[in-house]
C-alpha cells in the first residue's frame, strides 16, 4: 500500500540537454529508467513509494523538445511544451482551438505552467486502488479492486473495460484524437509516427500501460495536420469541482459543416474507457445529416449503446448521451438536460 | 528467483498472484535442450530396438493396414492440438512482447479445449480400451530391463510394446496433469472475464484461492511449452513418422505393427476374430 512521505526516495538523476543524450540514457537503462517531463505524475508515484526507480531521466533541460511551430498548414508541438504555452499559443488558438480549450481546462494554472503536453497525454491512470499500491491487474496482479461489489468506482470505465476498469484522465488526449494528430516517437531504432488514436491502448492490448510507448522510447512531438484547422469545435469537461480536477467525462468534437449539414465529424470522449473513446458509429451516422435536435438526439442514443456501468458510475451513461447531444448541437447548455 | 510472484493483498496477507514469467524461457529452453540431447543420442548412441520374441501370429490374417485410431480419436487429437497451440500463442506471445487483444481468443480456445477433453474422457472411458494408455506392470518391468541393458548389465530383452509405447503413456500422463490443470483453473478464470456463457463473477474465490489458480494455470501452461515442443519433435522424427501418419489416417502398416507391437498385448480385431475361430 502507499506510504506517503514528504521526501523523495533516492535515485540517480540524469538531466540530459539533448534528445540524443536522453535516448542514450534510456537505451542504457532500458525499463529501469523513469522518464520525467513536468514531474507532476512522476513525483506522486515516487514519493508514495508505489513505483520505484533507480534512474530518473529528467527531460526538462532538453530545449529542442519545447515550442510550437507551423508545419505544412498544421503545427508541431514539442512534447515538453507546457500546457500554458499550448493554451496561449496564437496558432493553436486560431486553428485548433479545440486543443487550447482542452489544455486550459486541465488541472490548475500552476499545474499547467509546469505540466507538459507530452506528460498530459502519457499520464497514468488515476484509479485510486492502482495509485494506492494495490497489486491490481494494472500493477501486474490478477484482481481489479475497483470492480468489486463494494468498490468505489464512480470515476471508472463504462466502455472498453477488460479486467481493469481504469480510465484515461487526459483532457488534451481526446482533442488530439479528434484533430487526427500524429505522435512522433523516437527510440534507438529511429523515429516512428503513430496516429493519436493508436497511441493510446486499452487493457485488452496491454493491461499495464496506457500508451504504445516502449521502454527506451520518447514521445518527442505532436503533429496536428491541417485537416481540421478552423473546423467547428466543441470541448466540454465535466468534473466534480470547477478547477483542479480530473474529468469525470470530457468530450472533444470537430465538425466540418456546409450550412447546417455535417460533412464530416470526429467525436472523442475521455473518462469513459482506458483510452480516448472515439464514437465512430456516431460519426458515421451523423455524417450527411443536418445539425439539429433530431440528429443530436439520435447521436446521443447511439453513443451509449454497449455501455456497461459499474455499481457507482451509471450516471456516466446519461452524461455521455447529453454531452454527445451538446457536441452535435455545438452549444453548451447551462442546465442539465436529458 | 523462485517460480511464483507474491503480492500483499489489501488485507495485509502475502498471496501468490501468478507464475514468474521468466519460466516461459526456461520451459522453451528445456524443450529445446531435450530435443537436441535426444537427437544426438538417437544419432550417435542409440542402438536398434531389440525385443524378446513375440508369440507367432499368422501375418496373412492381418490386414495390410492395422487400425490404430478411430476417426473420433483422431478428430479429438487434432482439435485439442489446434486449441492447445491457440492457447499457448495467445497466452505467451503477449508475455514476450507481442501485444494484441488476446483474452477473447484465449478463452474461446479454452472452451474448445475443455469441450474436447470432456469428449475424450467420455469416449476413452466408454468407447475405447481405457487402460491401453496407462502404464502396466509389463511396461515397468520392460523399462527396468531396457535401462539395465543400456547400462551394460545383463537383463532379459523387453517385450514388444502394447498399443502404446511406455514413452507415449508417460507423455499422456504428463498431458493429463498439465491439461487438466489448465482446463480446470481456466474454467474458473473464465468467470473473471466477460463471456456469453456465465454471468461474470470475479469474486467467486478469495485472493489466496484466486492467486493459487493463477499460479497453477501459469505453471501448467508454461510446462506445456516444453511438453508440446517435445511432442512435435517426436512427431516429425523419421522413425516415428508412421505413428504420426496413423494419427492422420488412422492406420499403421502390418510390418510396423509386427515389428514394434506385441500381438498379445495389442490384439487387433482381425487376429482376435481368427483366434476365436
Amino acid at each position: 500500500m502507499a506510504i506517503i512521505r514528504d521526501i523523495m526516495p533516492a535515485f540517480e538523476l540524469f538531466q540530459p540537454a539533448t534528445t540524443e543524450d536522453a535516448l542514450g540514457l534510456l537505451d542504457r537503462y532500458g525499463s529501469k529508467a523513469w522518464v520525467m517531463a513536468g514531474g507532476l505524475d512522476s513525483f506522486d508515484w515516487l514519493k508514495d513509494r508505489v513505483k520505484r526507480t533507480e534512474f530518473v531521466v529528467d527531460l526538462s533541460q532538453v530545449k529542442e523538445l519545447r515550442g510550437i511551430k507551423a508545419m505544412d498548414g498544421g503545427i508541431e508541438i514539442g512534447a515538453l511544451t507546457t500546457l500554458t504555452e499550448v493554451v496561449r499559443d496564437p496558432m493553436v488558438k486560431e486553428k485548433f482551438s479545440l486543443l487550447s480549450e482542452g489544455a486550459e481546462l486541465a488541472a490548475s494554472p500552476q499545474i499547467r505552467n509546469q505540466g507538459t503536453i507530452g506528460g498530459n497525454v502519457s499520464q497514468d491512470a488515476r484509479c485510486w486502488y492502482y495509485r494506492g499500491g494495490f497489486k491490481c491487474y494494472r500493477a501486474g496482479g490478477n484482481t481489479c479492486y475497483a470492480d468489486t461489489p463494494t468498490a468505489i468506482n464512480r470515476e471508472h470505465a463504462i466502455f472498453g473495460a477488460n479486467r481493469c476498469v481504469a480510465v484515461n484522465p487526459s483532457d488534451t488526449a481526446p482533442a488530439l484524437v479528434a484533430l487526427d494528430a500524429k505522435m512522433v516517437i523516437r527510440g534507438k531504432n529511429g523515429e516512428r509516427t503513430v496516429n493519436a488514436e493508436d497511441y493510446f491502448i486499452g487493457p485488452a492490448i496491454d493491461i499495464t500501460r496506457m500508451t504504445v510507448l516502449q521502454p527506451g522510447e520518447l514521445l518527442t512531438a505532436i503533429r496536428i495536420p491541417s485537416t481540421w484547422a478552423g473546423a467547428h469545435f466543441y470541448f466540454e469537461k465535466i468534473r466534480d469541482r470547477p478547477v483542479w480536477d480530473f474529468p469525470l467525462v470530457n468530450i472533444a468534437s470537430a465538425q466540418k459543416l456546409t450550412g447546417d449539414k455535417i460533412d464530416s465529424i470526429r467525436i472523442v470522449m475521455n473518462g469513459l474507457a482506458a483510452h480516448p473513446w472515439r464514437l465512430k458509429d456516431v460519426e458515421t451516422a451523423v455524417t450527411g445529416k443536418s445539425r439539429n435536435e433530431e440528429t443530436a438526439e439520435m447521436a446521443g442514443q447511439m453513443a451509449i449503446q454497449g455501455a456497461q456501468p459499474l455499481r457507482y458510475n451509471g450516471y456516466k451513461i446519461p452524461l455521455t448521451r447529453n454531452l454527445v447531444k451538446r457536441a452535435i448541437r455545438g452549444v453548451q447548455e447551462p442546465t442539465w438536460v436529458s | 528467483m523462485g517460480i511464483v510472484e507474491f503480492a500483499r493483498s489489501p488485507w495485509g496477507q502475502d498471496v501468490p498472484i501468478h507464475a514468474l514469467w521468466y519460466l516461459i524461457y526456461v520451459s522453451a529452453a528445456a524443450g529445446l535442450i531435450f530435443l537436441v540431447v535426444h537427437a544426438v543420442w538417437a544419432r550417435y548412441f542409440a542402438g536398434a530396438d531389440e525385443f524378446a520374441p513375440s508369440a507367432p501370429v499368422q501375418a496373412s490374417r492381418l490386414p495390410e493396414r492395422v487400425k490404430r485410431h478411430s476417426f473420433a480419436a483422431r478428430a479429438f487429437h487434432w482439435i485439442m492440438a489446434a486449441s492447445m497451440f491457440a492457447l499457448l500463442i495467445t497466452a505467451f506471445l503477449p508475455k514476450v512482447g507481442v501485444k494484441f487483444d488476446w483474452v477473447e481468443y484465449h478463452w474461446i480456445a479454452g472452451i474448445v479445449l475443455i469441450a474436447s477433453i470432456l469428449f475424450h474422457i467420455i469416449h476413452a472411458t466408454f468407447f475405447m480400451d481405457f487402460w491401453a494408455i496407462w502404464p502396466d506392470k509389463q511396461d515397468i518391468q520392460d523399462a527396468g530391463n531396457r535401462l539395465k541393458l543400456f547400462l551394460g548389465k545383463s537383463a532379459p530383452l523387453p517385450k514388444r510394446f502394447a498399443k502404446y509405447p511406455l514413452e507415449n503413456k508417460m507423455y499422456h500422463m504428463a498431458i493429463v496433469v498439465t491439461g487438466l490443470s489448465v482446463a480446470i483453473t481456466g474454467f474458473f478464470m473464465m468467470f473473471r472475464v466477460q463471456t456469453p456463457f456465465f454471468t461474470r463473477n470475479p469474486y467467486m474465490f478469495g485472493d489466496m484461492m484466486t492467486g493459487l489458480m493463477y499460479v497453477v494455470h501459469g505453471l501448467a501452461g508454461i510446462g506445456l511449452i516444453a511438453l508440446i515442443t517435445i511432442h512435435v519433435y517426436f512427431a516429425v522424427r523419421p522413425e516415428k513418422l508412421d505413428i504420426t501418419k496413423s494419427m492422420i489416417f488412422g492406420t499403421l502398416s502390418r510390418e510396423q505393427y509386427l515389428e514394434h507391437h506385441d500381438p498379445e498385448r495389442w490384439v487387433v480385431a482381425e487376429l482376435g476374430k481368427a483366434a476365436q475361430k
